[in-house]
C-alpha cells in the first residue's frame, strides 16, 4: 500500500482547462472521495493518477516514486469502473481469479488468493456457482473481488455504484467502507453523489471547474464549508443562504440583515460593504414563536426520524429539519430561530467563507 | 376530481399473478402512493385503472361509475410515465396545449392560452414557454410532462415513478412542488414508486404492495411507527430498521416473538466498560452520525447526534427504547 501525492497537476484539452494546478496528498490507507458535478475535473484527475491520461504539467508520486510518465500497467493500481461487468460464462472462482491468471501467477497461489479474497468479501460459499444466477449484491461483491485480488498499491474507483438504485447503493456504500476498514487500501473514489462521499470518505476533495475548493474530512466540510459552492453541494437539503447587503468588522458578534440584528460567531475579518450571505444548515433552524424572522409553512416532508419543513420568509425560502413529532401544518405561520454558534457568513461575490470563531476551532466535529 | 374505488381487483399474466384481490378506495382529492419493489404489481394496478390492461376479476369505479368496460379514452384519467415523452418538434407551449386540442374538446384559443399559462406557472416553466421541448434540461422536460397531465383536469391522475429519471436535488424539489400543486388543485392522485422517500414525503396515505397484495395502508406516520409486519417495517426507514433475535439486547419480549425490530433512533447508547456492544465504525453524514455497532455477531446501525463523543472501538451499553415484536410468520405482535 502507498501514499499518493499529486503536485501542481494540470490538464488542458486545447483551450479547455480540465484541472488547474491541483496539489493534494492521499495518505497511506486513506479513503479520498473526489466530489463534484460532471465536468468539474474529478474523473480527469483520477485518470491521470491511473496513467490513462498524461498531465499537461505537474507530478504524481505513488509511494514516493515519480510515476507521472509511467504507463498505467506499470503503476500497480486497480481501476474499478461500474462494478457490474463480470464474465458471464465463468463461475465466481474464475471471475475473481482472472487478473491473476492474466498475470501468469502459479495455480496454487491463485487458489489461495481467490479463497482469501472471497472470505474477505464473505462470498466463499459461492465460489463454484455460475455468476449468472447470483443476486445483485453478490454480483457486486464478485466484481469487487476481481479488483482487490491483485492487492495493488491503491484503488481508483470511478462512480462504481452509479447505476444502482438508492437502497441497493446504500448497502454497497456500507460494504465498500467496511471492506476498506478491513484491508486499508489507499483509495481514490470519484462520485457526484454527496451522500456517498459523506458516508465513505476519510477526506473529501470538493471540485468545481477544475479547482479543489475544499479538501478536508466530511465533518469539517459539512460544519465549516469553505465556500458557498461547497455549502450548497453538501447536505440534503443543502445549506440555506440568506442574502443581504452589509458590512462585517472583525470582532462583530452580530450582523445587520436588512435592519434585523442576527447573532453570529465572533467574526475574524472585515468584509463589505457589499453582498453577503448568511449560511444556516436546516438542523440549525428551530421553531420559536418569539423569533422576529417569520414565515408561512409551504411544505412538510415527514421522513420518519425527522421532518423537513419548507418555510417562505421575507428572506426567501428556508428549509428546517425538525423533530419528527413536532406539530406543524402547511399554511401556518412560524417563527424561526437560528443557532448562532453554527452560522457561516460568506462574501457573496467571491463565495468565500469569512473567518470566525466557528471557522477557527478546527478539527472538531 | 373524483373518488376511485378498486374492489377485489386481480390480474395474472400467463399464470403469474401480478395483482391479487386488491381493494382500495382513493378519496376525492387524496394523494395515495403505492410503494413496492419491481414486480410488486404497482404499474399493473395503474394500467388496470387507465384501461390499458383488462382485469381478470374485480370492479373499478371512478366517481361512482363502473369503468371496467369503458375504453381508456372514456375513463377520463391522465397518465404520467417515468420517461417524459414530449413532442420534440413542438415548443413547450404547444406540448402543454396538445391535450386541449384533441378532437371533441372544442376549447377556444383564448381558453387554451389561459389554461396553458396557468399550468406553466404552476410547474414553473412559464419563462420557457416558447423553447423547443428538446432544448430543456431533464428536470424541465419532466415538469412539462407533468404540466401536460395537469392541463386536462381529468378525474384522476395516475403517475408511474415520474421523478425517477431526475437527479437527487431536482427530485427533492419536485417532490415538494408536486405535493403543493396537488393540494392546491385538490387533485386525486394515485402514484406508484419504489422510492420510500417519495412515498413518505408526498402521500396522504401509503399502500405497501408485496407480490401483488396490499399488505398495509395508512398515513406515512402510521406505517412508519406502527408497521403491520416485518416486510412493512423493513420497507420504510433509512437506514433500515435493525432486526434482532430476542435476548440479544436486554428487555422483555412476548413469548411468541421471534424477531425484534429496533429503528435506528430507538436504541439507547452509552459508553460503558464491558458493555454489550462495540462501535465498529462511524459514518459522519453532517446532520447526524450513523454508528455501526457490533453486538456479538450482529451488526446494528444507530443514529446519533454528530456532537456525541463516541469513537470507533468504544465499548458501549445498548438498550431498546421502542422495540417492535414480530412472530415466526413476520406478523407484528401487540
Amino acid at each position: 500500500m502507498a501514499e499518493i501525492r499529486v503536485e501542481a497537476l494540470r490538464k488542458t484539452f486545447g483551450d479547455f482547462v480540465a484541472v488547474r494546478e491541483s496539489s493534494f496528498t492521499v495518505e497511506d490507507g486513506e479513503f479520498l472521495v473526489m466530489l463534484g458535478p460532471s465536468g468539474c475535473g474529478k474523473t480527469t484527475t483520477l485518470r491521470m493518477i491511473a496513467g490513462l491520461e498524461l498531465p499537461s504539467s505537474g507530478r504524481i508520486l505513488l509511494g514516493g516514486e515519480d510515476v507521472t510518465m509511467r504507463r498505467a500497467s506499470a503503476r500497480d493500481i486497480a481501476f474499478v469502473f461500474q462494478l457490474f461487468a463480470l464474465y458471464p460464462h465463468m463461475n465466481v472462482r474464475r471471475n475473481i481469479g482472472f487478473p491473476l491468471v492474466a498475470q501468469g501467477e502459479p495455480r496454487a497461489e491463485i487458489t489461495r488468493r481467490v479463497e482469501e479474497t472471497a472470505r474477505l468479501l464473505r462470498i466463499d460459499h459461492l465460489l463454484d456457482r455460475p455468476v449468472s444466477g447470483l443476486a445483485g449484491g453478490d454480483r457486486q461483491r464478485v466484481a469487487l473481488g476481481r479488483a482487490i485480488v491483485r492487492r495493488p498499491k491503491c484503488f481508483l474507483m470511478d462512480e462504481p455504484l452509479g447505476t444502482l438504485d438508492a437502497e441497493f447503493r446504500e448497502m454497497m456504500v456500507r460494504e465498500l467502507r467496511e471492506l476498506h476498514n478491513r484491508i486499508h487500501a489507499t483509495t481514490v473514489y470519484v462520485t457526484h453523489d454527496q451522500l456517498e462521499a459523506m458516508a465513505m470518505a476519510d477526506k473529501i476533495a470538493v471540485m468545481n471547474h477544475g479547482v479543489i475548493e475544499q479538501f478536508a474530512t466530511p465533518q469539517e466540510i459539512y460544519a465549516r464549508p469553505a465556500s458557498m459552492y461547497v455549502a450548497d453541494f453538501i447536505g440534503a437539503p443543502p445549506m440555506n443562504f440568506i442574502r443581504f447587503d452589509g458590512t462585517v468588522m472583525a470582532g462583530d458578534r452580530s450582523v445587520d440583515v436588512k435592519g434585523r440584528a442576527v447573532a453570529v460567531p465572533r467574526q475574524h475579518e472585515d468584509a463589505g460593504p457589499g453582498p453577503l450571505a448568511l449560511g444556516v444548515r436546516p438542523e440549525h433552524i428551530r421553531f420559536d414563536d418569539a423569533a422576529t424572522l417569520r414565515g408561512g409553512v409551504y411544505a412538510v416532508e415527514y421522513l420518519g426520524t425527522t421532518q423537513i419543513v419548507t418555510v417562505e420568509t421575507p428572506e426567501g425560502v428556508l428549509k428546517a429539519r425538525v423533530a419528527a413529532d413536532a406539530p406543524v401544518r402547511v399554511g401556518e405561520s412560524v417563527g424561526l430561530a437560528l443557532n448562532a454558534p453554527r452560522l457561516s457568513l460568506f462574501d457573496a461575490q467571491s463565495g468565500r467563507a469569512l473567518r470566525s470563531d466557528l471557522y477557527r476551532e478546527e478539527g472538531r466535529g | 376530481m373524483a373518488e376511485v374505488g378498486l374492489r377485489g381487483l386481480s390480474k395474472s399474466f400467463s399464470g403469474v399473478a401480478a395483482v391479487r384481490d386488491l381493494t382500495l378506495t382513493i378519496a376525492d382529492g387524496e394523494f395515495v402512493v403505492l410503494l413496492g419493489p419491481t414486480g410488486a404489481g404497482k404499474t399493473t394496478t395503474l394500467r388496470l385503472i387507465a384501461g390499458i390492461e383488462r382485469a381478470d376479476a374485480g370492479e373499478i369505479t371512478i366517481g361512482g361509475v363502473r369503468v371496467e368496460r369503458l375504453a381508456p379514452a372514456a375513463r377520463d384519467v391522465s397518465f404520467v410515465f417515468q420517461q417524459y415523452s414530449l413532442y420534440p418538434h413542438l415548443s413547450v407551449r404547444e406540448n402543454l396545449a396538445f391535450p386541449l386540442k384533441a378532437p371533441g374538446r372544442n376549447l377556444s384559443a383564448s381558453a387554451i392560452d389561459a389554461r396553458v399559462a396557468d399550468v406553466a406557472r404552476m410547474v414553473r416553466i412559464d419563462h420557457k414557454l416558447d423553447n423547443r421541448a428538446t432544448r430543456l434540461s431533464g428536470g424541465e422536460m419532466q415538469r412539462v410532462a407533468i404540466g401536460r397531465a395537469l392541463v386536462r383536469q381529468p378525474t384522476v391522475y395516475l403517475m408511474d415513478e415520474p421523478l425517477s429519471s431526475l437527479d437527487a436535488k431536482l427530485r427533492a424539489e419536485m417532490r415538494v412542488e408536486l405535493k403543493h400543486i396537488q393540494s392546491d388543485l385538490g387533485a386525486t392522485i394515485l402514484y406508484v414508486t419504489h422510492d420510500q422517500t417519495e412515498a413518505m414525503t408526498m402521500a396522504d396515505r401509503i399502500g405497501i404492495l408485496e407480490a401483488g397484495r396490499l399488505v398495509q395502508i395508512g398515513s406515512p406516520r402510521a406505517i412508519y411507527e406502527d408497521p403491520a409486519n416485518l416486510h412493512v417495517a423493513a420497507r420504510l426507514g433509512t437506514p433500515a430498521i435493525n432486526l434482532l433475535p430476542p435476548g440479544l439486547l436486554p428487555g422483555d419480549a412476548p413469548a411468541a416473538a421471534r424477531t425484534i425490530g429496533a429503528r435506528t433512533e430507538h436504541l439507547s447508547i452509552r459508553r460503558a466498560e464491558r458493555g454489550n456492544g462495540r462501535i465498529d465504525w462511524i459514518e459522519h453524514l453532517g446532520d447526524q452520525n450513523h454508528l455501526h455497532i457490533l453486538v456479538g455477531e450482529h451488526k446494528l446501525v444507530a443514529l446519533a447526534d454528530p456532537y456525541v463523543d463516541l469513537r470507533s472501538g468504544d465499548s458501549v451499553e445498548i438498550g431498546l427504547t421502542r422495540p417492535l415484536f414480530f412472530d415466526d410468520t413476520g406478523r407484528r405482535l401487540a
